[in-house]
């Protein structure tokens, strides 16, 4: 309690947490910053909602210990808490109004019943729902209920607001703007904010630091750019975004980075930073979207770029992107994505791939050649 | 002829099986407005002089008295205790739910009769009197497999977000059932408690094992005059305990939805 001002907002200190047999969480040790929003990103299954669970006080940690505001909560029951919840489902009260919904949590905080009044109608106007006090759940649209969830849970001035998933029942356009909604409403209030998702965008797009997980452990964490640019592991670079993964070996030290010989001969030359050595063994990271493509007479983009020539294998349309599989000259298959043209390539047509040093990453890889090790 | 069609005996089958299963019931009810004191058709006249006749009866009249304060009680004991134990099976974990459960549930697979004598082994054996208290007793263990069966049914459909939202707010355990769990749960509450009054109020088999001449009730009275001589006057009982028994979850229906829309 005495040094408020220096510890994080969340912290969890060596958690775990095991149902019988099954490891949920494994040595989780993450820290919240007073007033910003963390992403937890995973696949299905990784233990996100385990942790967000555990610092609301719906599960027990097995081990280890979760400090909201330097106090140690591992004993304080979650109605003592102090959290703005918010859920999938929305989870509002069906048999009661709009108005006592949102004034629920004030009713266990002594709050005088005019001041309840004007904070709940402050709190409808910052979710832009003013005026529905009187209506029932049932009589709002999806996106609608969702705000006045925001709205309950932000009326309590909660120490922490956890949000578990709470775009992923909305349709397609109105996730962009509730996600933008969120975003504005969570920096106007400045509250520390945990947000759980399985959608890369929306982690990216949002967060100021994000929590890359699998199977219960914590891969990486940093901010949106950290982890997109400089993944430190096979899974985090595959799992933020499409990307080509090749075997090699460094084959060359060079004075702007190194080069790197793969399995079917092809070299490329690769800015990254790091300590390589000669022959060691790596795995070569290239997103689909960082690749150019050309006609075989065009110049290159820019200068000093790695070229293969390949073949158009497979092509598909995706609105605003064209996916194409391209197979190089060694024989090796290689994703590209790239922005539609008014002419997209066509199949089987022959091009010429290039692709920037600056954009090809480097995993170290295992001696027992199984997971990629962080590149550090 | 007409060609008799599949669809026409089906037809013909249905009527003659709802016939079956109606007409002793009409004609009860029919026969209670004979004046006369042996039933026969055609009835030569109707009157209410069987059902003053009725009224003047005290040994019914304490019987319906009897009746009516047992259901209510069953009602309320059996949803009380329903309430708590399905919170505990839908809710919780615990070593040995589901036998527990089954447990609970296992009076409505057992016959009445096995029930009453074993229950009354039971108070023999604690040496205690057969008593009122035993007759309540008994109606709860008879009633309260349906109401866990409609309030675990509801409560399960009642999604957990709803308790763990209102926790989240500030809501202690107590507070959370009150405001958010009991309110969801209603409708489930009242079926229980309709479901348990007239169960007991209309079970004979085993409150024949159980009943005292003190505390006898509608059905026990009904079973004890018929063994003497078959009087109009139990066609009276009748019709009442059939408008009693239709009338009970019509307006409890009613009730409700008239509650619901005013809240
Ligand atoms: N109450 C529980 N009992 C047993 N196992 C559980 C329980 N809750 C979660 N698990 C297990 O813990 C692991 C992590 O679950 P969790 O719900 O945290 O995943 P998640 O990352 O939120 O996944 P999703 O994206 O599908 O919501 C899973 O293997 C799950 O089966
Ligand atoms: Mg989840």
């Amino acid at each position: 309690m005495e040094n408020k001002s220096t510890s994080p907002a969340v912290q969890l200190k060596g958690v775990y947490k095991r149902f019988g047999k099954v490891v949920a969480v494994q040595k989780m040790d993450l820290d919240f910053e007073e007033g910003s929003l963390v992403t937890l990103l995973g696949p299905s299954g990784c233990g996100k909602t385990t942790i967000l669970r555990m610092i609301a006080g719906l599960e027990a940690p097995t081990e280890g210990e979760i400090y909201i505001k330097g106090k140690r909560v591992n004993d304080i029951p979650i109605h003592k808490r102090n959290l703005g919840m918010i859920f999938q489902n929305y989870a509002l009260f069906p048999h009661k109004t709009i108005f006592d919904n949102v004034a629920f949590g004030l009713k266990y905080r002594n709050v005088a019943k005019g001041e309840m009044q004007a904070k709940v109608t402050k709190a409808l106007e910052m979710v832009r729902l003013p005026g529905v006090e009187g209506r029932m759940p049932s009589q709002l649209s999806g996106g609608q209920q969702q705000r006045i969830a925001m709205a309950r849970a932000i009326v309590i001035e909660p120490d922490v607001l956890l949000m578990d998933e709470p775009l992923s029942a909305l349709d397609e356009n109105l996730r962009e703007e509730m996600r933008r909604e969120i975003d504005n409403l969570q920096q106007m209030l400045g509250v520390t904010t945990l947000f759980v998702t399985h959608d890369q965008r929306e982690a990216l797009s949002m967060s100021d630091k994000i929590v890359v997980m699998k199977d219960g452990l914590k891969q990486q964490e940093g901010s949106p750019e950290e982890v997109y640019n400089y993944p430190r592991n096979h899974f985090v670079s595959d799992f933020l975004g499409h990307s080509n993964f090749f075997g090699g070996v460094i084959a060359g030290l060079e004075d702007e980075g190194v080069s790197v010989k793969l399995q079917d001969g092809n070299e490329f030359r690769v800015e990254h930073p790091g300590d390589w050595a000669n022959n060691a063994a790596v795995e070569l990271v290239i997103r689909a979207q960082k690749f150019e493509l050309t006609y075989l007479d065009e110049a290159p983009p820019e200068p000093d770029m790695n070229t293969f020539d390949g073949t158009i294998k497979d092509r598909s349309y995706m609105g605003g992107e064209v996916s194409y599989f391209v197979e190089l000259e060694s024989g090796t298959m290689v994703h590209v994505i790239g922005i539609a043209k008014l002419t997209p390539f066509k199949k089987g047509e022959k091009i010429r791939l290039h692709v920037a040093p600056r954009h090809c990453g480097l995993l170290q890889k295992d001696k027992a050649g199984g997971d990629a090790r962080p590149a550090k | 002829m007409p060609k008799i069609s599949g669809w026409s005996l089906i037809r013909f089958y249905t009527i003659l099986v709802y016939a079956f299963m109606f007409a002793p019931i009409v004609v009860v009810v029919v026969l209670s407005f004979n004046p006369e004191q042996f039933g026969s058709f055609p009835m030569k006249g109707f009157s209410f002089r069987w059902f003053i006749k009725l009224a003047q009866n005290q040994t019914i009249l304490i019987a319906f008295k009897n009746s009516l304060i047992l259901g209510s009680l069953t009602a309320v004991v059996s949803t009380a205790v329903g309430i708590m134990a399905s919170m505990a099976f839908v809710r919780y974990n615990f070593p040995g739910k589901n036998t527990l459960n089954t447990l609970l549930l296992a009076p409505i697979m057992i016959p009445e009769v096995i029930l009453g004598v074993a229950l009354l082994l039971f108070i023999r054996w604690l040496q205690q009197p057969k008593s009122f208290a035993l007759l309540v007793i008994g109606h709860v263990v008879l009633t309260l497999p349906y109401v866990l069966l409609i309030v675990q049914a509801r409560l399960g459909g009642i999604k957990k977000e709803y308790e763990e939202a209102a926790q989240s707010l500030g809501a202690n355990g107590l507070q959370t059932f009150k405001e958010v769990t009991l309110p969801l749960l209603t409708p489930a509450i009242l079926a229980g408690m309709l479901f348990s009054f007239t169960i007991s109020f209309d079970d004979i088999t085993a409150t024949l094992f159980w009943a005292t001449a003190q505390n006898q009730t509608v059905p026990v009275k009904i079973f004890g005059m018929l063994r003497n001589s078959i009087s109009p006057e139990i066609n009276a009982l009748g019709t009442v305990m059939i408008v009693l028994t239709i009338a009970t979850p019509l307006l409890a229906g009613y009730l409700s939805r008239k509650l619901s829309r005013g809240s």
